[in-house]
């Protein structure tokens, strides 16, 4: 490609005169600089068609997809904490014995009504607001939400001041008070920016469940479901149409993806 | 342009010069300075390199005292620029000689708060992605134009005053000044008042509140700074200019009791805020001693009673002390906002009792770390140099304040002399 368009510069630059001899060089050096690259033009095509991911990259999420979570707390038992493990393992996070400090995505919460001593837990993270006040507060745009309905955090553009922690009425997000290594290429995390659970949108969009639905279904209770609720034949959505769900601090308004049953 | 000067001439002409000290106190002030704001530098530097865990905030008090710092500095700002309000848009010539010290201060103190917002961010190395990268949504966005605004503003209204030829436009200047400073003030108690889960701050009260922060706390450092300068320089201020200033000293710290007890009276009056009002008010420890002894007994009734006692009213010594009382107070009153509104916890589960490994539901502990307070005092101390070097190189400061050097009739400009 460049030695095309440097032929033709050469060509408009050239003294009037025809010279075949030259005409003929620069074609056999064309030629010969097709035939060099075309193979790995090639191999571009393949390698693009049989991509892993379901999703191109540089592919944009559809917004006609609501990811979202119902977790039911009949089958969430207190002493389980298989969706906090999977969490960590996955995205690569781990404690510096510092529990005031330290990173948490997703976490285990017991709740017991002091009036019927009816208790209960559950897992709580970034319940991925369908009007999320971490965006909204955001001075820089890095809190934004995907056209799918996940919250994220653009790591290049957090300025690390933390309104979005002020904000959120979840408490799902973590500062890095530390300086980290050795994280996940699919879970860039850093030193001085603000964090969250991703949904694991890398596992999403390879049309794999979040790492806390799989591992809670494969050695927990099995009371977490992941699915699209825009789509009325997924699972999650025929469920949350028959059984009550509760969202967490519905009052406030904001339409979280993260619903629970049993709550 | 003549009819403005023989208004100007006409209530009395003020002369302005820089101040003179003796060099070695001036260095020796700047030196001590210069050590508070390097040692504000080296704290930023220890907090960025090793991470925010070597400071006291944490995921539960995101928040910590270099905001306190931040915000006591930023409010005080506007508020230290309202001498000059009431000088040019009010047309009180007693307050004529007093603009320009004051809009020199609010500047000074805007830059400090800033630099220590900016120096605790977790990555300050990304300034220029906070200067690139806008969302008009975020109240916060908002307050960068506002900040960087006030400062131009303040600015060419400070040459508009100045610059002999120009004073007849530094009215119209004085107005917009105004106007950006409450806008200003609004915006940074909107920070908190737009925090719709948090208990403590989810009110728009938040915004008034701050207002009438600002105009007591930056009257306070205002009366300070301008003793201090005076003294230094040995000049003379008269009890005229400190009965008034004191006395409108005394009304700004009313209207801040106002606010807070308006504030909190309207949450008690709904039973969901009835935790976090029992927490700041009666069991929170040291935020409720913060609240009671330092917001309202110190910052606020004693000094009042010194600036409206006949008997201690005007003197420069009661001024003093009630400014310093009102200082203390306010950084009490910023303090319990700023983390005790954040100790507080989230009520995910209203009327459940919640535990976690992540703190919830529990009260989060907090104790101001050295580089924090180290970084605070940085951002004081650089606006202590802006003010000397200011006070040395330009034409802040009257000759004297002296009660027959300004005007003693003290009669309101009312157009024509």
């Amino acid at each position: 490609m460049s030695m095309s368009s440097d032929t033709k510069d050469r060509k408009t630059n050239a003294t009037p005169g025809f010279d075949p001899a030259r005409r003929s060089f620069l074609s056999a050096v064309a030629a010969a600089a097709g035939v060099a690259l075309a193979p790995g033009v090639m191999l571009y095509g393949i390698s693009k068609s049989s991509s892993v991911s379901a999703k191109a990259l540089d592919a944009e999420a559809s917004g006609s997809v609501r990811w979202g979570m119902l977790i039911d707390l009949g089958r969430c038992d207190s002493g389980c904490d298989d969706c906090v493990s999977a969490c960590a393992r996955e995205n690569g996070l781990r404690g510096f014995g510092r529990p005031e400090t330290d990173a948490q995505w997703i976490r285990k919460v017991e709740i017991k009504n002091p009036q019927t001593g009816n208790s209960k837990s559950l897992p709580v993270m970034c319940q991925h607001c369908e009007d999320p006040p971490c965006v909204d507060v955001c001075p820089t745009g890095a809190s934004f939400k995907r056209a799918d309905g996940i919250v994220l955090v653009n790591k290049h553009t957090c300025i690390g001041c933390r309104y979005c922690m002020m904000a959120c009425p979840y408490k799902a997000r973590s500062f890095v008070h530390e300086v980290l290594d050795d994280q996940k290429p699919h879970a860039p995390r850093g030193k001085g920016t603000v964090e969250s659970c991703t949904l694991c949108v890398h596992r999403i969009d390879a049309d794999r469940q979040p790492a806390c639905v799989e591992a809670c279904s494969d050695t927990g209770g099995g009371a977490m479901l992941f699915g699209d609720l825009n789509d009325p034949d997924s699972e999650i959505s025929k469920r949350v149409a028959m059984y009550a769900s509760q969202q967490l601090r519905a009052d406030l308004g904001l339409n979280p993806g993260i619903r629970y049953r049993n709550l | 342009m003549s009819a403005a000067r023989n208004r100007n001439d006409a209530v009395k002409k003020i002369t302005y010069s820089e101040i003179k000290i003796k060099s070695t106190r001036f260095y020796t002030l700047a030196a001590i300075l210069a050590v508070f704001i390097l040692s504000a530098l080296a704290c930023a530097f220890y907090m960025e390199h090793y991470g925010h865990y070597v400071t006291g905030m944490s995921n539960q008090i995101v928040w910590g005292t270099p905001h306190v710092f931040a915000i006591f500095l930023i409010v005080a700002a506007s508020g230290a620029l309202n001498v000059a309000s009431i000088g040019t848009v009010f047309g009180k010539p007693l307050y004529k000689p007093l603009g320009r010290l004051s809009g020199l201060l609010a500047v000074a103190l805007l830059v400090g708060g800033l630099v220590i917002l900016v120096l605790d961010l977790g990555r300050p190395d990304r300034l220029i992605v906070a200067m690139t990268h806008y969302n008009f949504k975020s109240i916060f966005a908002w307050n960068i134009f506002l900040y960087v605004g006030f400062m131009v503003i303040v600015a060419v209204y400070l040459w508009l005053q100045m610059e002999r030829r120009m004073n007849r436009h530094a009215k119209a200047a004085g107005l917009v000044a105004f106007i950006w400073r409450l806008v200003l003030t609004t915006g940074t108690g909107s920070i908190f008042g737009f925090l719709i889960a948090r208990e403590a701050y989810d009110s728009a009260i938040m915004a008034p509140l701050f207002v009438a922060m600002s105009f007591s706390f930056g009257l306070a450092i205002y009366i300070l700074i301008l003793l201090a300068a005076c003294r230094g320089s040995e000049r003379e201020v008269g009890d005229v200019v400190m009965r008034k200033l004191s006395r409108l000293l005394g009304v700004f710290i009313a209207a801040v009791l106002y606010f807070t007890a308006v504030q909190h009276l309207a949450n008690l009056y709904a039973a969901e805020h009835g935790g976090v009002e029992r927490f700041i008010l009666m069991d929170g420890g040291i935020y409720t001693l913060l609240f009671w002894l330092g917001q309202v007994v110190v910052g606020g009734l004693i000094p009042m009673i010194l600036v409206f006692r006949p008997a201690t009213a005007g003197s420069n010594r009661n001024a003093i002390l009630a400014s310093v009382l009102v200082i203390i107070g306010g950084f009490a009153q910023v303090y319990v906002i700023v983390i005790a509104g954040q100790a507080y916890p989230l009520d995910l589960f209203p009327g459940m009792e919640v535990s976690s490994s992540f703190y919830d539901g529990a009260i989060a502990s907090y104790a101001p770390s050295l580089p924090e307070i180290g970084l605070g005092l940085g951002g004081v101390a650089l606006a202590g140099m802006i003010v000397l070097v200011g006070l040395k190189v330009l034409r802040f400061l009257p000759v004297s304040l002296a009660n027959a050097a300004i005007d003693p009739h003290q009669k309101e400009v009312t157009g024509r002399p």
